[in-house]
């Protein structure tokens, strides 16, 4: 197991270094650069400040320099300095931006197990009842509708109309003068419009999976056994079926790994949440190199971590892949 | 009981749907009247849709940064509310006879807000920074025309140009860094970029990232103290969610979209809270024609374009009737501003006849006008991201088929945008709009010398008497013989239609009603911000 694991760690090294090549040369095949979004179409600033700024940036450098150079900071673990005009270390900008949106996503994905699995679980069990329809029509208004408009609605209607919720911002004004108790309070309630809102969205793919697992795992020959042994559909179901109708879910949680620091910038931009998809979208827009780079590399090793943890967790709960 | 829970849900959901029918249920929010006196206090919340890039206004070009630094800095002068220069850290100034001196007199007892006394020392500093090749700053060129500075004393700070240059003054409104904090570090690694030491009306307290930015009174501001306690930029980067807030009373300012303004703003119950302002914007859009076209080589091929354009109709399409037709690069309501130029109103037959002139006919009977076998057809690239742009040309290019020219609309990430096809002067047409300022001078952006790549003047407009009048522009400083040269700039941009220039919309601020003091001018509200107050008896934040 040791063995495996070293050398599973091991290649994922040559990957991630071929993973930064193809995207820091798709970067910059992208046209324009960051000292045009900062100098053009000014009427102060000169041709001349063009050329400056980009030496000061290595821009003027051939590729395969820059890109060097890049690589040897990584290998210190120096991500380098923003483009942007704040100049501020990449790993402070990110570090500053990562704690939220781990939060919302990590809340938004308990939510949607907590809600999908159960949905899949009964619709399975109860296909084409009533129940079964309605929540296919539910989950899947969730899939339809853009998160965009809901959340707007739930905004003006939650948040203007009834004052139920706080409108956008992750904490109240007055934040700071909270006691500790009240300000896990007032995070929370910022918080549950938001994490409601993308967790919606996600119904609808966790629950249908849950439910063709599950569909196919009921007509296994050892379900027709444990059925044939006289045990009751409850004990069938949950502890024969659902078992086993979870071990495809793992991978997906696997997968949905790197999401966490991902986020959407629709979403974050409505919200006014000062996430990570704001970050990086803002961080494209102004071809802001080392940002880019920044996140996206976290972004691979979370999905080459993901994808690890997926397969090692899958050997632990599944022992004929581990024989095998 | 999962049952329950999702019919529950289904409910809420389609309460959500049902109510969007329903009317608006504000709160009341009850009025006081003029007899308010003023009073210190309360905290004034205001939304920005970027984050502020950089606090230090050296580096930052973007409008969030220079806001907030408006509020925590100061220049040696400012326009004032009629848009005519006045001393802030300059007390007064006097200029040579022959144009090419300017000495400042500097306000005594200034104090940074660390308590460290403002001298012409910091002005020195400030302007040296401001040429030093090793600072990464968009703003040096005006200082790069300075022959020699000096300060004679701790309370005078002398420049010297090579030629008379009029923009000179009003370059000096440029913010006044701090030496002591300053001196020996390298400009982009000053922690003052996130933590900003001025001498202005407002101390800089607290910036969170992706949040906001806070600022308080200045007890000693040597203008007298605000009355506003506090403010706080909120960085809401949507503006539906900014209008939201307002609506909840949780920001008291805001810019609304022209349908904002016209359709959502009208009831009785948010005129009873929110006072609405609308003033001409320092910004115009244009239809640009690209020069080197053989196409647009023809002035009657420009003018007819201009002909066929309904500008009263892409003001009522796009601005919902908030703005006004540009005639030229100035704002109607400056002294600048020349409205005896050729006009263009709508008029497609005239519009076919210079087309027709120019040899323009349609032989084929398809429609679309042609000459030699060519089509009359072009494409019109614009910036994504900028709807009112977009919807302009769309606008324009059915009108312009109504006329029988063929063209097609194109809209390009801005990046590209620029590095692709406006740089590259790869383009037929662009619409663009410039953003202006109280100074008159466009020679970066007329001049024939200034149509290098990256440069400005990127249609490549090349005009003997344009270039002459701009460079006479610069070299005069009286008011009147200014106007006379660049009205007849603008006779000649009117005449020779480089530009269709399409329209000058309108700023629309909404200020909550608690705030006193509001006196719209020229400049807009906010030119007297200090003296903006809550009476004490509306006061909404305690602390």
């Amino acid at each position: 197991m040791l063995r495996f694991l070293a050398k599973r760690l091991l290649m994922m090294i040559p990957l991630l270094i071929g993973i930064t090549l193809i995207s820091f040369v798709v970067i910059h095949l992208a046209p324009g650069e960051p000292t045009d979004m900062q100098t053009d179409l000014n009427p102060d600033a000169s041709v001349e400040l063009q050329e400056r700024l980009r030496a000061q940036y290595g821009l003027d450098q051939p590729l395969y320099v820059q890109y060097g150079q890049w690589l040897g900071r990584l290998s210190r673990l120096d991500f380098g300095e923003s483009f942007s005009l704040d100049h501020r270390p990449v790993m402070e900008k990110i570090r500053e931006r990562l704690p939220i949106t781990i939060i919302i996503n990590l809340l938004s994905i308990i939510l949607i197990l907590a809600v999908a699995i159960p949905i899949g679980i009964l619709s399975a069990t109860r296909r084409n009842s009533l129940f079964d329809r309605a929540t296919t029509v539910f989950v899947f208004i969730g899939f339809a509708m853009p998160s965009f408009w809901l959340a707007l609605l739930l905004m003006d209607y939650g948040g203007v109309r009834l004052g139920l919720f706080p409108i956008a911002g992750i904490r109240s004004l007055g934040h700071e003068y909270l006691s500790f108790s009240a300000r896990i309070w007032d995070l929370v309630h910022h918080l549950i419009l938001p994490v409601f809102v993308s967790a919606f969205g996600g119904l609808a793919g966790f629950s249908r999976y849950m439910r063709s697992n599950m569909l196919e795992v009921v007509r296994q020959d050892y379900i027709l056994t444990a059925r044939a042994k006289g045990l009751s559909e409850r004990v069938v179901i949950y502890r024969h079926a659902l078992r086993n109708a979870l071990l495809p879910v793992i991978t997906l949680l696997g997968l949905s790994v790197p999401g966490l620091i991902g986020g959407s910038v629709i979403f974050e931009t409505i919200f006014a949440i000062p996430g990570m998809g704001k970050l990086f979208y803002d961080g494209v827009m102004m071809r802001d190199y080392p940002l880019i780079m920044g996140v996206l590399v976290i972004g691979a090793i979370l999905t080459l971590v993901g994808n690890l943890l997926a397969d090692i967790s899958y050997a632990m709960a599944d022992p004929r892949i581990r024989r095998s | 009981m999962i049952r329950k829970s999702v019919s529950v849900l289904l409910v809420l959901l389609m309460m959500v749907l049902l109510l969007s029918g329903c009317q608006p249920d504000e709160g009341f929010v009850p009025e006081s009247d003029a007899d308010a006196k003023p009073a210190y206090g309360d905290t004034f919340i205001e939304a920005s849709i970027g984050e502020p890039s950089n606090l230090l206004p050296i580096l930052a070009t973007d409008s969030a940064s220079s806001e907030i630094n408006g509020l925590v800095y100061n220049g040696l002068v400012r326009y004032d509310k009629n848009l005519k220069l006045e001393g802030e850290l300059a007390e007064s100034w006097d200029i040579s006879p022959d144009n090419l001196t300017i000495t400042f007199h500097l306000r005594k007892g200034v104090k940074w807000h660390d308590g460290a006394p403002f001298t012409s020392a910091d002005v020195m500093f400030t302007y040296r920074l401001y040429i030093d090749p090793d600072t990464p700053t968009a703003y040096a060129e005006s200082y790069k025309q300075v022959k020699h500075a000096e300060a004679p004393d701790d309370y005078t700070f002398r420049v010297t140009y090579d030629k008379p240059y009029a923009p000179a003054l009003g370059s000096w409104a440029m913010r006044i860094l701090p030496k002591h904090l300053l001196d020996g570090v390298p400009i982009t690694k000053s922690p003052l970029s996130r933590h900003p030491i001025g001498t202005g009306p407002f101390v800089f307290t607290e910036w969170q990232s992706g949040e906001k930015v806070v600022v308080e009174a200045n007890p000693d501001y040597f203008e007298g103290r605000p009355f506003l306690k506090r403010v706080v930029y909120r960085v809401i980067p949507d503006q539906t969610t900014q209008f939201l807030l307002l609506r909840n009373g949780d920001l008291d300012y805001m810019d609304l979209s022209p349908i904002q303004y016209q359709t959502q703003t009208d009831t009785l119950a948010f005129e009873r809270r929110f006072n609405k302002y609308r003033y001409l914007a320092f910004s115009y859009t244009y239809l640009g024609y690209n020069l080197e076209r053989p196409l647009f080589k023809d002035r009657r091929v420009r003018q007819a374009l201009s002909y066929a354009i309904n500008k009263q109709e892409i003001i009522e399409g796009v601005l919902l009737g908030l703005g006004q037709a540009a005639t030229g690069p100035y704002k109607p309501d400056t002294w600048v501003y020349n409205p005896n130029v050729k006009r263009y109103p709508y008029d497609p037959d005239k519009a076919r006849a210079l087309l027709a002139e120019a040899g323009w006919h349609d032989s084929d009977g398809d429609g679309i006008l042609d000459k030699d076998g060519r089509p009359l057809q072009f494409t019109i690239i614009t910036n994504q991201g900028n709807d009112l742009r977009i919807k302009t040309g769309e606008i324009m290019q059915q009108r312009f088929r109504e006329v029988g020219v063929s063209v097609k609309l194109r809209v390009i990430e801005w990046a590209a945008f620029l590095k692709d096809f406006i740089h590259a002067g790869n383009f037929d047409a662009c619409i663009l709009g410039w953003a202006g300022g109280p100074e008159p001078d466009q020679y970066n952006i007329w001049h024939s010398s200034k149509t290098g790549t990256r440069e400005l003047n990127f249609i490549h407009f090349r005009n003997a008497e344009v270039d002459r009048l701009l460079e006479e522009g610069r070299r005069t400083f009286d008011q009147e013989k200014r106007k006379k040269i660049y009205d007849r700039f603008q006779e000649i941009l009117a005449e020779e239609q480089p530009y269709t220039f399409l329209y000058v919309a309108e700023s629309l601020p909404v200020v909550a009603r608690r705030l006193h003091g509001i006196e719209p001018a020229p400049a807009g509200i906010t030119h007297n911000f200090i003296r903006w107050y809550v009476p004490e008896e509306e006061q909404k934040y305690a602390r």
